[in-house]
């Protein structure tokens, strides 16, 4: 199971890669890994408004249906428009070609609140 | 406490998922639901289904007592022939979906689902307590037994290297006494996948080493060990009934979509004469397959729509992995249930498009 240092984390099992105001968002291995096949992606619109801690999208696998949740709130600027298509992808590729929005930061002090990748491996061995 | 079958640790070893499931430990999957569903359509998918519960029915009055307790006509049955059959309460509500096995006239074996064993047997002891069936005798021999699962194109051919049995002989629902890699076995020409295949009954004692010997000479044609995920997807493609979905004490056999076993025409049986009443004023429901026209995931609860109007609710779906589309089925309105009638399905408060279709979802 992989936890790229590079990454920020949350307990919802998100991943977020921070590029100055810009995060981009996913899903994470382990969290790929415990819902098995995925069939379905559900995103929202550029230009929508995601707030903090709320849902932003839906992961179907075959047997479950699991909301992804904004690590930060802002802006939607950008979505993956190849997930709709390939939902699989987010089971091959986590963290590069299964990243699923990017998000126009608007309050930077959220991005503190975030995991590390010791921390958030600490807290995935928990769950276990 | 969960109940674990005797291959727990053998699927623990091969990496399996477990999950809880009606009381049992059991593989939800061990490499993907996805992969183990195309296997067993393509090659071959070795299941452990020990959980499903047995019980023995003998005795001089064993058929007018199965004939009371079932909706099926067992009369129909010869010695080693199967037949798929339900317990209904008087009201006409299902208590359970069961094979039925006939060894003589006086020697039957129901199997029955996991979840249900203790209450079927409950059942079937008060309806002999209730009845008058002189010499008939039951045994819960769920425990006794374990129970594999050897479903797939292939199936027939990887079996046959470990028995000496005809198996082409068997004839689809019927079964043999043999042998299979030294240990004896009810052979049995059955399963829940809608493909070619057989379900063994043998000794718990000897299921690690069937389990082991059957991957092991299946390997070459691509068998492996499959789990309930793909079970459900397999037998959703085939548009068969699971208990607690598409049949329930809530649920007749006529709505739940095995009015093909109702025999209405036998003597008497329990729940006969509410059947026959629901038959003759129309089901309130009927169950139907519905598929996707638009992008989206049908899942168990979710209401189905005619227009504005609520005409349904979703008892099963999933993403079907051979179309590669959603499909469910569901308990529709009868004036809803033709074969091309647009539906919408109610997902995360969004209307998504949906149609009545022709079952089962794939073709065999």
């Amino acid at each position: 199971m992989e936890f790229p240092e590079e990454l920020k984390y949350t307990e919802e099992h998100e991943w977020v890669l921070i590029e100055e105001e810009l995060v981009t968002v996913g899903i994470t291995d382990f969290a790929q890994d415990a819902l098995g096949d995925v069939v379905f992606v559900e995103l929202p619109e550029v230009g929508t408004m995601v707030e903090v801690g709320k849902p932003f999208g839906v992961v179907e696998s075959v047997k479950a249906v699991s909301d992804v949740y904004a690590p930060v709130s802002g802006e939607v600027v950008e979505v993956n428009e190849e997930l709709p298509d390939a939902p699989e992808v987010i089971n091959t590729s986590p963290y590069e070609d299964g990243w699923m929005i990017k998000i126009r930061l608007s309050d930077p002090a959220q991005l503190d609140d975030l995991l590390d990748a010791d921390a958030y491996q600490e807290f995935v061995a928990e769950q276990d | 406490m969960l109940k674990k079958t005797p291959l727990n640790d053998a699927h623990r070893k091969l990496g399996a998922r477990m999950v809880e499931f009606g009381g049992w430990d059991m593989p939800v999957q061990y490499r993907g639901v996805i992969e183990e569903h195309l296997a067993v359509r393509n090659a071959a998918g070795l299941f452990d289904v020990s959980h499903m519960g047995e019980i023995e029915v003998r005795g001089p009055g064993a058929l007018a007592y199965i004939q009371e307790l079932t909706i099926n006509d067992a009369a129909r049955l010869v010695n080693g022939q199967v037949q798929y059959s339900a317990f209904c309460y008087p009201h006409g509500g299902v208590v359970d979906d069961v094979t039925l096995y006939r060894f003589d006239a006086e020697h039957y074996l129901f199997c029955v689902n996991a979840a249900n064993a203790d209450k079927d047997f409950a059942w079937m002891e008060q309806v002999l307590a209730e009845g008058d069936f002189p010499g008939v005798t039951l045994r819960n021999l769920s425990n006794d037994f374990a129970q594999l699962a050897l479903q797939g194109p292939a199936a027939e051919a990887i079996l046959a290297r470990l028995t000496a049995t005809d198996l082409a002989a068997i004839r689809y629902y019927h079964f043999a006494e043999g042998v299979v890699d030294g240990v004896p076995a009810i052979i049995s020409r059955t399963g829940y996948t809608g493909e070619a295949g057989f379900e063994l009954y043998f000794a718990p004692a000897a299921a690690e080493q069937l389990w082991n010997a059957l991957l092991e000479v299946g390997r070459e044609d691509g068998l492996v060990p499959i789990g309930l995920g793909a079970r459900d997807t397999l037998r959703l493609e085939m548009k068969y009934a699971l208990y607690g979905h598409e049949l329930s004490p809530e649920i007749s056999p006529l709505e739940g979509g095995i009015g093909w076993i109702t025999k209405l025409d036998k003597p008497s049986f329990i729940g006969a004469a509410a059947l026959r009443r629901q038959q003759e004023t129309g089901v309130p429901r009927r169950l139907v397959g519905v598929q996707m026209t638009e992008a989206g995931v049908p899942r168990a609860d979710y209401p189905l729509f005619a227009g504005a109007e609520q005409v349904g609710v979703v008892t099963s779906g999933t993403m079907s992995p051979v179309l590669r589309v959603g499909i469910a089925l569901a308990l529709v309105r009868p004036d809803c249930a033709a074969i091309g009638t647009r539906l919408s399905v109610g997902i995360r408060n969004r209307q998504v498009g949906a149609e009545v279709v022709k079952t089962p979802f794939i073709q065999k």
